[in-house]
């Protein structure tokens, strides 16, 4: 089966790459509908969850509205990666000046609600010490959690050890919710990301 | 062959095969589809909120159990993966039961839908008249958005991968028929057959747990449809500042000769939760209640 599969002939590829770009520019060129709420038809806040913060305070993801919101999901028994992201969002906070820190909100989503209780959320954000305004380290449930994810482009999946695997990026919302960039990496800060960051809150919001 | 390298392979297959079936000839009505069709006016009558009332879709109990995923768990032995009990639509979410449901939440008609939730081609082509000629046939063109809300309105969520693959492995007498060359071979037969003679009129041999049409008519979504392929070995792969994944042991594929599985599990990992294409549909699943 393997063999077969190196065999394939390169126009096959090659027909498959075009129909994949084709069809990126079909999605990129979607007319949004007119919308049925003062929402964006493609804000990420159209998910209608309920969410809970590390204060035992309920929220809806639209509350971000009208603010840039540097978003992604993590898990707080997660001993590698996670506390990078944490790291990685505050380094590009970092990279931003005062005015610009304050039109932006971080938004750290658990994927594994059974386990993250608002208790945990807390112990997480005290000795992360990102337990203050701009930051919010939430949980909903199980299936908001998903749904959250599939809007993000963010990918998790339970192990057999209690381990997620899961992939670590990090998502800027603009003002409206609409996803307006992502960056993979981890550790330092991205001077492309934050650049969009930038251009991101240099623009006014659609007001769609 | 690196599993992820056979994988992307294997995705701009499935990519391929969607896009081969570019024209879906418009189809006879069959005996059943009419029947339906003339059915459903009568019966509305009866019904006090017709719209509201949709006939129970039938159920299969499925039995907990343990099988050989064709994804690891993330141990490297592949120990079988416990699914415990639940149930299963025994057939695919019909056309007519999709109208019905976007007549009572218009947000997930094709006019309303949010542009997050769905891409251009969701319910492509679908209106009334469709409705009264394929009614009983598959719903296609749902992005997983769409598909997760109409298994909420009943009461359902979608499967898991580990869910649909568990039950996908029966043939009419056995559980688990997968080593079979005869079951892999009909499957098969599925992949070779042009869009343009099949059609996605729902019903056949019930399997072993009397799900019908887990194979042969339309690839079908599942809740963790995204997360099929997290693999570790993609940290190995490209530029090593990117800590994509987090996560030991990671999942890696098995059973590499299940290509009537496998072709799932790239077709499903290529999407994102807004797609919708011609030949990708649903059936949703209850978990028991507590």
């Amino acid at each position: 089966m393997q063999s077969s599969f190196s065999r394939l002939p390169l126009g096959l590829c090659l027909a498959s790459c075009l129909l994949l770009s084709t069809q990126a520019m079909a999605q990129t060129s979607v007319a949004s509908p007119a919308p049925t709420t003062a929402l964006a038809s493609d804000s990420v806040y159209q998910v209608n969850a309920t969410l809970t913060d590390q204060n035992g305070r309920a929220f809806k993801l639209r509350k971000h509205l009208g603010k840039a919101v540097l978003a992604s999901m993590f898990y707080t028994s997660c001993k590698f990666v996670c506390p990078m992201l944490i790291d990685t969002m505050a380094l590009t906070r970092q990279g931003l000046t005062p005015e610009e820190r304050a039109q932006i909100d971080m938004l750290l989503i658990s994927f594994d609600p059974q386990r993250d209780d608002v208790k945990k959320l807390k112990s997480v954000a005290l000795s992360r010490e990102v337990d203050s305004s701009p930051w919010t380290l939430a949980r909903t449930d199980v299936s908001s959690s998903r749904k959250i994810a599939a809007t993000l482009g963010i990918q998790y999946r339970l192990l057999s050890d209690g381990e997620f695997n899961h992939t670590t990026v990090l998502v800027l919302l603009d003002r409206d919710g609409r996803v307006v960039g992502r960056t993979q990496k981890m550790g330092a800060a991205d001077p492309a990301f934050i650049k969009l960051v930038k251009q991101t809150l240099g623009t006014k919001a659609s007001g769609s | 062959m690196l599993p992820t390298t056979l994988v992307r392979r294997l995705a701009r297959l499935a990519r391929l095969d969607r896009s081969t079936r570019l024209v879906r000839l418009a189809r006879p009505a069959s005996l059943a589809g009419l029947l339906c069709a003339a059915l459903l006016p009568a019966l509305r009558p009866v019904l006090s909120e017709p719209l509201a009332v949709p006939v129970a879709a039938s159920y299969v109990s499925v039995p907990a159990g343990a099988f050989a995923s064709v994804l690891s768990g993330g141990s490297s032995d592949n120990a079988p993966v416990a699914v415990a009990a639940f149930s299963l639509r025994a057939q695919p979410v019909t056309v007519a039961e999709f109208l019905q449901f976007t007549k009572v939440h218009p947000e997930w008609s094709r006019a309303q839908v949010p542009a997050v939730f769905a891409d251009a081609n969701y319910l492509h082509g679908l209106d009334a008249s469709v409705a009264e000629l394929h009614g009983q046939q598959a719903i296609t063109n749902v992005s997983w958005f769409a598909a997760q809300a109409f298994c909420e309105s009943e009461q359902a969520r979608l499967p898991t991968w580990y869910e649909w693959e568990y039950v996908g492995a029966a043939d009419a007498t056995h559980a688990d028929a997968r080593n079979d060359p005869a079951w892999r071979a009909q499957i098969l037969g599925w992949y070779s057959q042009p869009s343009s003679q099949r059609q996605l009129q729902v019903g056949a041999a019930p399997n072993f747990y009397g799900a019908q049409n887990m194979h042969g008519l339309i690839w079908e979504w599942v809740d963790d449809f995204n997360a099929l392929l997290v693999s570790a070995d993609s940290r190995n792969q490209g530029d090593p500042d990117q800590l994509q994944y987090c996560g030991a042991g990671a999942i890696s594929l098995q059973d590499r000769e299940n290509f009537a599985i496998l072709m799932r599990v790239a077709l499903l990992s290529s999407l994102s939760g807004a797609d919708s294409t011609k030949d990708l549909g649903f059936r949703c699943a209850r978990s028991p209640v507590q």
